[in-house]
């Protein structure tokens, strides 16, 4: 069984949100006017978070693109009355929006605040109605809502794969933020395959997990130089 | 001859002024305040709160465990006072018991507020129950507080029937109502023998009812590893907390009885001294819990839970805290404990001093964890907006308004366990005193030395 991984590095990250982008614009995620984004409503699944890190001489800002974990022990699955968040048969932490009743439960109990709500009828200008990604299922107020790891992606694949006769083992299928990193800091794939280049990266010396004494392990894991400055 | 009990218990039943019309006008107008929030915010989405990410629980869930908290007064009070045979208690448990009827449903209206999406709450049974997501915690507070919700009904009815009787039997207004509730009621032996046991199975259920109901609301923040809600305290620190806020209630609800309805004769000085001790008591245990709880914090001194730590010590929402530490202890404590204040008007500050500090502890408890999530470059606010507090107004006009109407429609001391109090008491506590005193048979020869003493 497949172990669909990101690895990210942040040693080439230049913070560029070009994922952060290219999610919205491929979920379907609805805008929020900046006056909501000022109270903290902006819904982004996909997020660039900045570290502030103690040096030295003063403070140092780092950056790292914040998602959803996809964890293999979800706190936030647990705490679901109806079942609208759960894994998915392919171990993908995912959310079945006609079923959430809005509680936002998981969302307090996910401890990196990677699920957003929508607190109201999403709304798109006229003309970018049309753009929206017709694989993606449209949200309405109310629900929560966060990363899939582009899950409509992988159900693509396989269907395409299917009709090819291809192995649906060896698959093409990147979520769209590891798609368009142009500085490769990016990678995704099977963390359980030792070969694939996610598993040997996750093994390198410089990755990371974060919170990782919660125990949740997560799925994506950070790669980043630990400097020893004496 | 006229029975006087019956005349003055049963007398805000039959006689209605304007006043309580007009009160009645003016609580409904509150009502509609909080019924025009929600269908604004029905309308618009959760997004006319002030709620946020990370803050995604504020006044809906404090007010719930507020109100679930509330619900601690009466329905246990009553059940601990009867099971212990409390003579004291046959003019105050009728009173008591109808808070926790009303609150309950008050507090779980709060977490319907709180969806997104309100018209899927039944997917809780739907795809909860029935799918068996039993690990969830809210489905753990659905089945309690429904349990509760059934238990405490039923505790209230029983006791009413004979009441109902006398009711259907000398009241000319609404006949037909009294003689269905009061299924057929005649007081012979046999009913009474019902009745009695009736009374008592329930009273003995009720306790770990009630108890596991608010263990099981904490759970809802225990259960997560979110700072400083991730605490195994939780359980037993907000039962106490419940009894300790439902006290309070309880005695404020009697001393507005006792003046509005005149019932100086049956809700005395000694009933709001006994519970004014028992107040006492629980402040103590309150405070020794919120003590135990911040000190094992504190000299933890894990990162994230001093995160939230201090933002309630000495941060945003200090204030809070502090006002709460000052009308949980402080002011209860000085007045209670001290024989002089511990008066019907003294008792009646500290129970209100105590409601509010309850509830500031409800909401220092939900926001500033959330404020501080672990990531904690991920700060949050909270101010809630009119529409919150709409609904806030509404859901206590709404309380009063039931209990109000409660009180019209029956006797809020119960009439029949007055009397019988009357009957059978000293009979009774003198046979049971002679258990305990020392010596064969207590050192009590007969039934008439019995009473000399
Ligand atoms: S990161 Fe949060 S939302 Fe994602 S799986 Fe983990 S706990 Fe759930
Ligand atoms: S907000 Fe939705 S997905 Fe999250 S716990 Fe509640 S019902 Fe489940």
């Amino acid at each position: 069984m497949t172990r669909w991984g990101m690895v990210i590095d942040l040693d080439r990250c230049t913070a560029c949100g070009a994922c952060v982008v290219a999610c919205k614009i491929e979920n379907n995620v609805p805008f929020s006017s900046p006056d909501e984004a000022s109270k903290g409503r902006a819904i982004s699944w996909m997020e660039i978070i900045s570290v502030k890190e103690k040096e030295s001489n003063g403070f140092k800002i780092s950056f790292l693109p914040r998602l959803c974990f996809h964890c293999e022990n979800p706190p936030c699955i647990r705490v679901c009355p109806v079942g609208a968040t759960y894994k998915n048969k392919e171990g993908l932490v995912t959310q079945i929006y006609p079923r959430c009743i809005g509680c936002r439960y998981c969302a307090n109990a996910c401890p990196y605040t990677a699920k957003y709500f929508n607190w109201y009828e999403p709304e798109w200008p006229e003309d970018m109605k049309k753009s929206l990604n017709p694989d993606v299922s449209i949200r309405t107020k109310g629900v929560i809502e966060k990363c899939t790891f582009c899950y409509h992606r992988l159900v693509k694949a396989k269907e395409k794969a299917r009709v090819e006769n291809k192995d649906l083992n060896n698959i093409e299928y990147v979520p769209a933020c590891v798609e368009i990193c142009p500085s490769n800091a990016m990678y995704f794939g099977d963390l359980d395959d030792p070969l694939s280049e996610v598993a040997i990266l996750s093994r390198s010396e410089r990755a990371f997990r974060l919170l990782e004494e919660l125990g949740t392990e997560p799925k994506v894991i950070y790669l980043k130089e630990i400097k020893n400055e004496r | 001859m006229k029975d006087r009990d019956e005349e003055i218990l049963l007398s805000p039943i039959v006689r209605t002024g304007k006043k309580f019309y007009l009160f009645i006008f003016f609580l409904a107008v509150l009502v509609f305040i909080g019924y025009f929030g929600w269908a604004y915010q029905l309308k618009y989405g959760l997004g006319v709160t002030g709620l946020n990410r990370p803050v995604f629980w504020g006044l809906y869930i404090t007010n719930f465990v507020f109100f679930i908290g509330i619900s601690h007064s009466g329905t246990l009070i009553s059940a601990i006072l009867r099971i212990s045979k409390s003579e004291w208690r046959r003019a105050i448990t009728r009173s008591a018991e109808v808070i926790t009827v009303i609150v309950l449903y008050i507090g779980t209206f709060n977490i319907i507020l709180d969806l997104g999406r309100p018209d899927r709450a039944w997917n809780v049974i739907k795809n909860g129950v029935f799918e068996g997501r039993i690990y969830s915690p809210l489905l753990w507070d659905v089945f309690a507080i429904a349990t509760y919700i059934i238990a405490s009904t039923v505790y209230l009815y029983l006791p009413l029937i004979p009441d109902i009787a006398i009711m259907r039997d000398r009241i000319s207004k609404r006949k037909w109502f009294y003689r269905i509730l009061s299924l057929g009621w005649n007081g012979n032996d046999k009913q009474k023998r019902r009745l009695e046991v009736a009374i008592s199975i329930m009273a003995v259920l009720v306790i770990p009812i009630a108890v596991s109901v608010h263990t099981v609301v904490s759970w809802v923040f225990a259960m997560t590893i979110q700072p400083m809600w991730h605490s195994t305290i939780f359980g037993p620190y907000f039962v106490v907390g419940a009894i300790f806020s439902g006290i309070a209630a309880i005695i404020i609800a009697m001393a507005i009885l006792r003046k509005v309805y005149h019932l100086e004769e049956y809700i005395k000085a000694i009933h709001f001294n006994n519970l004014g001790i028992l107040l006492l008591v629980m402040v103590l245990l309150w405070f020794y819990f919120t003590f135990a709880e911040y000190l094992t914090t504190f000299y933890g001194n894990e990162p994230m839970e001093m995160a939230v730590f201090y933002s309630r010590l000495i941060g945003k929402y200090a204030p809070y805290f502090w006002i709460m530490v000052i009308s949980n202890f402080i002011v209860p404590f000085i007045i209670l404990s001290n024989k002089k204040t511990r008066t019907i008007s003294g008792t009646v500050i500290a129970s209100i001093s105590v409601v509010l500090g309850m509830w500031l502890e409800r909401f220092t408890i939900v926001v500033p964890t959330l404020v501080n999530p672990r990531l904690p470059y991920e700060q949050g606010i909270y101010i809630p907006t009119w529409v919150e507090l709409f609904l806030m107004i509404g859901c206590f006009a709404w309380f009063i308004l039931f209990y109000v109407i409660f009180s019209k429609l029956f006797p809020i001391v119960s009439i029949w366990e007055v009397k019988e109090g009357r009957e059978k008491m000293l009979e009774e506590a003198g046979e049971r005193m002679k258990d305990y005193l020392p010596g064969p048979s207590g050192g009590v020869k007969s039934k008439k030395d019995l009473m000399q003493k």
